[in-house]
């Protein structure tokens, strides 16, 4: 599988998911700077964590607004899987690619800790190696990630199964709404979501729960 | 031409900041308070003297970057 990441000033998360993407796909990603105009012919590309421009405006809006996003609006539209995580999570609701918004943590705490996930649809290219209902862990790291949508889009989604990730047993750590962790675009190419996979993919992290989102993505992409 | 543009959550949109806030003043004896809201406030200087066309584009600005509709309104003052 033939990844890239694409890096933003004050993204701070994307050495993690160079390092994860390769551990797991055994090729080293391409890394694409912000002010690129296009990117390369790869199977996935991934908005990685950090703060972008350091969260002036609204998280994530400055750099939804780059060179960059436009290549990425094109690929996603013809198919390509897109995945962003935390700050990239926050980039891909402002540039319209998913619904909804991230919104300040109902706690107004930064949380850093690990929480645990239920994958509530294991039918999509992200997540088809987990069972459904499974139950894992995975780190998270944000400040603003209090995920929101109206109760149309909600209802939207939630009946065409583009949530895929919700908090499980009480751990959701920032009030979003329905517990929502991560949710796809209605095609099933790009998906967001709050807390860092990649940091859970080999032994020296504590675990390896991690690794089944990527490597979900490896089967599908083979 | 200063214009200024105020941006403002939707009602329903829960409001963390403004909570806090609220809870804040309350504990400085603001007693006569029902609810606080946090918004933002941007001043544009605008060149130019039409002020029709200005508001046009600022408009444009609240609604491609200075407001996510999604959560937030905005309005537009031009002196």
């Amino acid at each position: 599988m033939k990844t890239a990441v694409i890096v933003f000033p004050g993204s701070n998360r994307d050495r993690d998911m160079f390092h994860a993407l390769e551990l797991i796909t055994g090729a080293r990603p391409q890394s694409v700077w912000h002010t690129e105009s296009t990117l390369p012919d790869v199977d996935l590309v991934v908005v990685p964590g950090g703060f972008s421009y350091g969260d002036y405006l609204r998280s994530g809006a400055i750099a939804a607004r780059s060179p960059i996003l436009k290549d990425l609006v094109a690929k996603a539209d013809s198919g390509v899987s897109v995945l962003g995580v935390c700050n990239g999570f926050q980039i891909l609701t402002e540039a319209g690619l998913l619904p909804g918004a991230l919104m300040r943590n109902a706690g107004l705490n930064f949380v850093c800790k690990e929480v645990l996930m239920e994958t509530v649809n294991n039918a999509t290219r992200f997540s088809s190696k987990f069972e459904k209902g499974q139950v894992w862990r995975c780190p998270v790291a944000h400040h603003d990630g209090n995920y929101f949508a109206d109760a149309e889009t909600l209802k939207q989604i939630e009946d065409n199964g583009q949530v895929i990730f919700r908090y499980a047993n009480g751990t959701n750590p920032n009030g979003s709404i329905n517990d929502i962790a991560g949710i796809m675009n209605s095609k099933g190419n790009v998906l967001g979501m709050m807390p860092h996979p990649e940091n859970l993919v080999e032994s020296l992290n504590g675990g390896l729960d991690g690794r089944i989102l990527f490597e979900s993505l490896v089967e599908q992409a083979a | 031409m200063k214009a200024r543009v105020i941006v403002t959550l939707k009602n329903g949109v829960l409001d963390p900041q403004g909570k806090a806030i609220e809870g804040a003043l309350g504990g400085l004896g603001f007693n006569d308070i029902d609810s606080v809201r946090q918004g933002k406030v941007f001043d544009v200087e605008v060149a130019g003297t039409d002020k029709d066309a200005a508001k046009a584009e600022l408009e444009q600005m609240c609604e491609k970057l200075l407001a996510n509709t999604v959560i937030e309104n905005y309005a537009i003052e031009i002196a």
